[in-house]
């Protein structure tokens, strides 16, 4: 299918978006990478008047690496974070994500900051941020704010961002030094939406856990004194506690054992 | 800022193939339906129309892209090639085109041009490819009638990493 009609604003500067979503609120829409809202236009799940192509905007493109950790502004393509070779160093755990996000071509053009704002509940760059305590820098009319991970993810294809702001950069922080980190999903085929993903960052017998696909967004909680004893029962109460949802793709009971089976696999490789 | 009224045309232009093209499109209008009925490159094909098939894959600015995904608008002043840039001027094949002939890697044909558009990206890369890296190159295009092992074939002998006899 073919999208509806709408106007196209090829904006220069941030002013210009903040501008015309003030104008427009609701009716309006941003796009970055297209490779979420183009599908969603083209099967009239939206029909926005306007929509406001961010892409050509000097300074949202750039990347940086500091003792904090990654910075990433909102017309940086997947691909070039996951080729970017001092954000692999920084965050290894990101290009590692970032190789199950969809198809080289579809990473060519999707945007990181695209896949934060589109919030789906299994998508692999929310989960990084939540398990990283990331942020997210949203700009208005009035002005710039920062918003922490799991205040700014509230659940399916939802967030905090007002209808006024656009992203305009993230920021995935350093894991601890000396900390282990795995991630590991499941998905029909390479490169499909994961029915479950998990990550991990391990410090001696502390451990940060993320869930993406379970609960309608991803969640991530801190778990002290793990051992190889402890894990089944801690994964099992957080599997109940997050419940999942039953859709085409699996069960909640499925989605439940996830969290068991692969959990506690990627754990003991994280912790060995 | 520019903004481009719904309903009304604008001129649209960028390389396609080593050519400079244009033409007239709506805001809302696709990059693969500007290709092949304002442009009349038709060989760019489509079918899921969002994103998952690959059909319309085309290569901008170097990178393998979904035609179907991007608005006409947005191609502008990029470096666009399709399908029909890839044969020589005499029309005959190049060596990835080549390879799928010897190799029988199409059968109707329609998934091909989206395929041969994300091996050419590879090629232009200039390494040596392994099948697992081929493969997943691949996940990005469906094809319904091969089964994939004559195509992967096919890469193989332009784009792999081993020696073929
Ligand atoms: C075949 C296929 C497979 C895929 N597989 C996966 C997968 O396995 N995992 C995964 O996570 N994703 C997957 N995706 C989606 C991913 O490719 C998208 O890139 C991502 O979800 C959105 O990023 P984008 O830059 O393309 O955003 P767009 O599509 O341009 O926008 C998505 C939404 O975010 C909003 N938005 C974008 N940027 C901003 C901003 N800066 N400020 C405010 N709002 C903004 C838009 O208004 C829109 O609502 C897949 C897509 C396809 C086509
Ligand atoms: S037609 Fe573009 S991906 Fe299927
Ligand atoms: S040859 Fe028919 S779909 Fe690939």
């Amino acid at each position: 299918m073919k999208p509806a009609p709408f106007d196209l604003c090829i904006a220069e500067t941030v002013e210009d978006v903040t501008g015309a979503l003030a104008s427009h609120g609701e009716t309006a829409r941003v796009i970055a990478g297209g490779q979420s809202l183009m599908a969603m236009l083209n099967m009239r799940l939206t029909e926005p008047d306007l929509l406001i192509d961010i892409s050509r905007i000097p300074g949202l493109d750039r990347i940086t690496v500091d003792q904090t950790g990654v910075t990433v502004g909102a017309t940086v393509r997947q691909a070039e974070l996951a080729a970017h070779a001092e954000a692999r160093e920084a965050v290894p755990l990101l290009a590692e994500a970032l190789s199950h996000v969809g198809h080289i071509q579809t990473r060519n053009r999707g945007t990181v900051c695209g896949s934060l704002a589109h919030a789906d509940p299994s998508a692999e760059l929310p989960l990084m941020l939540v398990l990283l305590g990331g942020s997210v820098t949203l700009a208005s009319a009035q002005g710039r704010r920062t918003v922490a991970a799991e205040d700014f993810l509230t659940g399916t294809l939802t967030t905090s961002r007002r209808p006024d702001e656009m992203i305009v950069s993230a920021h995935f922080p350093r894991p601890p030094a000396g900390a282990k980190t795995a991630f590991r999903e499941i998905a029909r085929r390479h490169g499909d939406f994961a029915i479950v993903s998990l990550a991990c960052i391990a410090q001696g017998r502390n451990l940060r856990l993320a869930v993406g696909g379970v609960a309608d967004a991803p969640v991530a909680v801190d778990l002290a004194d793990v051992s190889a004893e402890t894990l089944p029962a801690q994964l099992n109460a957080l599997a109940w506690r997050l419940r999942g949802y039953d859709d085409i793709h699996a069960t909640a009971r499925y989605r439940r054992e996830m969290i068991r089976r692969l959990g506690l696999d990627m754990i003991m490789e994280a912790m060995a | 800022m520019k903004i481009l009224k719904d309903g009304s045309k604008t001129q649209v232009s960028f390389t396609l193939n080593g050519t400079e093209v244009d033409g007239y499109a709506e805001p809302r209008t696709l990059l693969s339906d500007f290709l092949r009925h304002e442009i009349g490159a038709s060989g760019t094909h489509v079918a899921c129309e969002h994103g998952v098939c690959g059909a319309c894959t085309v290569v901008v600015d170097g990178k393998a892209v979904r035609s179907c995904l991007m608005l006409a608008a947005q191609a502008e002043g990029k470096e666009i090639r399709t399908i029909e840039g890839l044969a020589a001027s005499d029309d005959s094949f190049n060596k990835l085109q080549d390879a799928f002939h010897k190799r029988f890697a199409l059968q109707c044909g329609f998934c091909t041009p989206g395929i041969l558009m994300t091996l050419s990206s590879l090629q232009d890369s200039g390494r040596r490819y392994t099948e697992p890296e081929i493969r997943e190159a691949l996940s990005g295009n469906i094809c319904r009638c091969t089964g994939y092992r004559e195509i992967v074939d096919a890469a193989l002998d332009v784009l792999g990493d081993r020696v073929v006899a």
